[in-house]
């Protein structure tokens, strides 16, 4: 219990760092920007490939559960959009570049800390913690929207291919439940899933490299904790957000 | 001059150095040796303030260093360079960029003032045409000395160097160990180097101080190394066979 207290109040005390005011805005920029590059740009391929198939399957299942005649077809379009802006766009998108960000954070830092890297910009008198962990956060709060917009588009497009291909509903029908009964807010409530997503993401990962001791043995364990860690915070705060912003 | 006065740091409850006092003098290559495990990078880390002492003084000339606090360190950091064992070089950025970092981030020089800068502390290592090149592509001895040039690249007043031969041969060692001398009698700074290689030690050391299970066991120059009394310390000196068979008679 100790422990796991002392892992919280390292964790806060390294946000504390990390959003100290910067030494050279210039230079944080420059980052940002890479960064934007390295975490954002570079999971675009990963996140239309996932979400043009989950919207794919989506459809599938839904047309073949929805057979009974009494069911509108077009419910099979509405129930992909939902699907997809609910729960998929955010939250599985999330849990997939938990694995694939996260653990490239935890890695690149830990990898930093053991080579006597962070050592050697905390000599020169760099907040190593802002320097390295800031752009990241900021990168991906503004990047993981917009991530989670191209999955909404690729979904839905993706369930339609499927639907009208494998001919369990035509392209009409498809287009007309997309547009039934759509609530503008559900967006948004994807979107802020997202934001606080990418912030665990990013900053557990961050923690779990920032405070690698020993070699490449533990490098790889705090990837992997990056990834358990950020995961099940993501499913815990899909539970605690979905309460608080659609009750 | 840095000035250590009684100095404590443990680890867990473990007493890694015990009561270490001694003064590292300016314009001189100070070396602090002994075996693998004695407490030397401990000492060499709680100096620049990478860990943090229990009990004792660091003095930067004046200045009570560890009493401050991260921001006041700042200005003692930026006269601060310092050679890491494994080098330390950013792996994302390039030579060019690595030495070229502490100008970024502390100066306001132009573009051109900065690339002059950079190809002088290159050119001075012996770096040449390397510039674009990230340091997975450079040998041991190159990021050794690209680290030495990013180390003076804000002219230091310290020069603190963490085993800077450690992997490398021995003509790459003798070429850093020269340079790490001239640069400090070059830029009169107050150098002070880690290592356990008595190449070194008979090559650079003006000012020598032997830890052993972290106390200093000795203090002298490397023309009195060789004829000390302290028997921990001729352990140490005369441990492979070249070295017992050049030891004096008398001893």
């Amino acid at each position: 219990m100790i422990k796991f207290l002392t892992h919280i109040g390292n964790y806060f005390l390294l946000l504390k760092k990390v959003f100290s005011k910067p030494e050279k805005p210039s230079i944080y920029y420059r980052q940002t920007m890479r960064e934007f590059v390295y975490l954002g740009l570079s999971s675009i391929g990963i996140i239309v490939i996932i979400s043009f198939f989950m919207g794919a399957v989506i459809t599938l299942q839904t047309a073949y559960n929805t057979e009974n005649p009494i069911y509108p077809k077009y419910l099979i379009g509405l129930g992909c959009r939902d699907s997809i802006i609910l729960e998929f766009s955010s939250t599985v998108a999330a849990l997939i570049l938990a694995g694939k960000v996260g653990s490239n954070i935890a890695s690149e830092i830990g990898t930093m800390r053991v080579t006597e890297q962070i050592d050697a910009l905390e000599i020169m008198g760099v907040n190593s913690a802002s320097y390295l962990i800031l752009p990241k956060i900021i990168a991906t709060l503004l990047f993981n929207p917009i991530l989670t917009l191209i999955g909404i588009i690729v979904g839905i497009f993706g369930g339609w291919i499927a639907g009208t291909l494998s001919g369990v509903i035509t392209s009409e029908n498809f287009i007309y439940g997309i547009q039934y009964a759509f609530i503008p807010y559900y967006i948004t409530y994807s979107l802020i899933k997202t934001v606080f997503f990418a912030f665990i993401i990013t900053s557990v990962s961050a923690f779990q490299g920032y405070f690698v001791d020993g070699g490449s043995l533990e490098v790889g364990r705090a990837s992997t904790k990056a990834v358990v860690y950020s995961s099940v915070l993501i499913l815990m705060f899909n539970v605690i957000l979905t309460q608080i912003l659609l009750s | 001059m840095i000035c250590v006065k009684n100095l404590n740091k443990s680890f867990n409850g473990n007493l890694v150095l015990d009561n270490i006092s001694v003064t590292f003098e300016t314009g001189k290559t100070n070396l602090i040796i002994g075996r693998s495990g004695s407490g030397k990078t401990v000492l060499l880390k709680s100096i620049v303030g990478l860990h943090e002492i229990e009990a004792g003084e660091i003095w930067y000339e004046n200045i009570l260093f560890n009493k401050l606090n991260f921001s006041d360190r700042k200005e003692i950091r930026s006269e601060i360079g310092m050679l890491f064992q494994g080098s330390a070089l950013f792996d994302s950025l390039t030579v060019e960029q690595n030495v070229r970092f502490p100008l970024d981030m502390f100066t306001d020089k132009s573009n051109e003032e900065k690339i002059d800068r950079v190809n002088f502390c290159l050119n001075r290592v012996n770096i040449i045409n390397a510039n674009n090149l990230f340091p997975s592509e450079l040998s041991g001895g190159m990021k050794k000395r690209v680290a030495i040039a990013r180390a003076i690249a804000l002219n230091p007043k310290y020069l603190f160097c963490d085993e800077p031969n450690s992997g490398l041969d021995p003509i790459t060692a003798i070429l850093i160990d020269a340079l790490i001398k001239e640069l400090t009698e070059e830029y009169s700074m107050t150098t002070i180097v880690n290592t356990h290689d008595m190449n070194s030690v008979m090559e650079i050391g003006e000012k020598i101080i032997f830890i052993s299970e972290g106390l200093k066991c000795w203090e002298g120059n490397k023309n009195e190394i060789l004829n000390s009394d302290c028997e921990t310390l001729n352990d140490f000196v005369f441990a492979n066979s070249l070295a017992k068979k050049l030891r004096p008679t008398s001893k």
